[in-house]
């Protein structure tokens, strides 16, 4: 189909196309910025690294996701909270260490997921996944790994982790709401994700949560641009410079 | 160098061939004189050869400071990633802090290996025994600040590190190769972010220029005390930990810098500053010592604020690393249970 058709929705196929690169790279984008926020407050140096590197590979792909859909700063700077398409799951202020770590399990499986569906494709995603799903890989061990400690280190660390796994629960089930222009099949990637994660959560000595995975607002709530209390503040304050000045360039 | 543990010479006192009718003093002043020789010879020390006591206490002071400095770095600068007015700038600011994590890292590396520890010396910069530099203690008011922090605090700082790769301590000056290599991409990005501002909008210049304004000075007291009330100048440039004097370097500095404000199109706080023909050099005002010394002693804008930080941030993190090494110990008991079941 080409950029001008008409699809039933009255949407062209280009339109599909960036709304659906504007929910991969939000979502991108704001965990990003979620992460960028520990710099120089993490447990242990190494940690310092590892989370700015992981908040720098999301951060190089919501560019790429942003600029697919037009203009990156603008997309990023001037829209307000009604118009962004990220999960409600990455908004999620960072609490303690587990409960970035429990975002950060969740998301990068998904992530992981996703990404090597469409490295796998022929569409337009296929060429960004291509390198994503080699970053993600990273992003999945990481959590992972930070997920046996926490899991399986002290009393405290593991009732803190389950604690951060509870929290979290809820807004899982936005995930697997299909996005218009992604062809990927919703129902089969939430089986393999539900067992990745329940396997990693095994050997942590921890388990899924039980409780429903969506709340009464969550359900593709962001991807619709409802988003949480937190949100507005995060967008207060990451574009509060950018619009100070506006149109100049930096 | 030639005093390696294989040669003999810095074996234990009294193992060595020939050591046992030697007194003990004798053979000080022999591993003394021998050490002497090789670093004015420009030959690098390494971790397990002879060394004074001094110059290893004066190494690890200096290196802890400067990885102090690193991490306590990181503080002014995270303080803009959240607000970085473009994702370009963004990106290049979150891989700058990640990279002084990453210089604190090989720092802490290269001090190990002279016996102490990271845990050990963390210790003392949240005790406040152990400094960092006092160039940290000033707050990133205006997104400017990021520019000039890499701009005049990297050149500055990279002024005084290059010559320290050529440092008479092995690990140490490998460290400084690679950091260095680093420091300069950033110092180029800092002037590439002032010149961006200087040559925008109005507000932007005058941001940038307010941003000078405020770093100039501090910048140059990155050299430390003038000359004739450095505590530690002389032996360290006898060891070859220094290269250069605190003045020489510093001037050395306004040099470079001086023609880099001209081609930003800002200018300097300075209305002493001059070329001065017959020394082939800057004359510059003087610099408002009063304030470094009240800075160095805990007065300056941010100290409680950043070491308050760095304090809260290993405290908050105590579980963390505690679950790390309980999840170690556990699986390190099973390994060993596991070998010696099967034995």
């Amino acid at each position: 189909m080409t950029s001008t058709e008409a699809t039933s929705t009255g949407a062209t196929s280009t339109d599909v196309v960036n709304a659906a690169a504007l929910t991969l790279g939000d979502d991108a984008l704001i965990l990003s910025h979620r992460l960028g926020e520990w710099a120089g407050h993490a447990p242990v140096l190494e940690e310092e690294v590892a989370l700015a590197n992981i908040a720098l590979d999301l951060l190089g792909q919501a560019r790429v996701l942003l600029s697919m859909a037009g203009d990156e700063d603008e997309l990023a700077f001037l829209r307000e909270e009604r118009s962004f398409r990220n999960l409600q799951l990455v908004e999620q202020p960072n609490g303690d260490f587990a409960h970035t770590i429990a975002r950060q399990l969740y998301f990068s499986f998904y992530q992981h997921e996703l990404y090597g569906e469409l490295a796998a494709g022929d569409g337009p995603f296929g060429p960004l996944a291509a390198k994503a799903v080699k970053e993600t890989a990273y992003h999945r061990d990481h959590a992972e790994q930070w997920t046996l400690r926490l899991g399986d280190g002290t009393e405290e660390s593991r009732g803190r982790m389950r604690a951060a796994l509870d929290a979290l629960w809820k807004f899982t089930g936005e995930m697997f709401q299909p996005v218009d222009g992604i062809a990927v099949d919703w129902a089969a990637l939430e089986q393999r994700w539900l067992a990745a994660v329940g396997d990693v959560l095994e050997r942590a000595g921890l388990a899924l949560p039980e409780g429903p995975r969506t709340g009464a607002w969550a359900a593709g709530a962001g991807r619709k641009g409802l988003h949480t209390e937190p949100f507005g503040r995060l967008l207060a304050e990451m574009q509060h410079l950018h619009r100070s000045h506006p149109g100049a360039s930096w | 160098m030639a005093l390696g543990t294989g040669t003999g010479t810095t074996a234990e006192p009294g193992a060595a061939d020939g050591a046992a009718d030697l007194g003990a003093a004798d053979l000080g002043a022999q591993l003394a004189a021998a050490f002497d020789a090789a670093v004015a010879a420009d030959e690098r020390v390494e971790p397990r050869d002879w060394m004074p006591d001094e110059y290893r206490a004066s190494l690890v002071r200096q290196m802890a400071q400067h990885a102090h400095s690193e991490i306590i770095g990181m503080q002014p600068e995270a303080n803009w990633i959240t607000r970085a007015p473009s994702l370009r700038r963004k990106a290049i600011l979150m891989a700058k802090v990640q990279d002084e994590a990453g210089h604190g890292l090989y720092l802490y590396s290269a001090a190990e290996t002279l016996g102490t520890s990271r845990d050990e010396l963390l210790d003392k910069l949240h005790s406040g025994k152990q400094k960092y530099s006092s160039i940290f203690n000033y707050p990133t008011l205006t997104w400017a600040d990021v520019g000039a922090i890499g701009w005049l605090v990297d050149g500055a700082a990279i002024t005084n590190q290059v010559p320290i790769c050529r440092c008479s301590y092995g690990p140490y000056a490998r460290a400084m190769v690679r950091i260095c290599k680093e420091e300069s991409f950033h110092q180029r990005q800092g002037f590439e972010l002032l010149m961006a501002l200087s040559k925008g909008t109005e507000a932007q210049h005058a941001m940038a220029q307010d941003a000078v304004d405020r770093w100039w000075w501090p910048s140059l007291m990155m050299f430390g005390p003038p000359d004739d009330e450095s505590a530690h100048s002389a032996q360290s440039m006898a060891w070859r930990i220094k290269r250069h004097s605190n003045d020489e370097l510093r001037q050395r500095f306004v040099d470079i810098a001086v023609p880099q404000a001209e081609s930003l199109g800002l200018t300097l706080p300075d209305p002493d500053l001059k070329w001065n023909e017959e020394r082939g050099h800057h004359d510059f005002g003087a610099i408002d010592w009063a304030e470094f010394w009240d800075v160095l002693k805990g007065n300056g804008p941010c100290n409680e604020q950043r070491i308050g930080q760095r304090r809260r941030a290993h405290e908050e993190g105590a579980w963390v690393r505690d679950a790390a090494a309980a999840y170690a110990d556990k699986h390190a008991g099973k390994a060993s249970t596991e070998s010696e079941a099967r034995v």
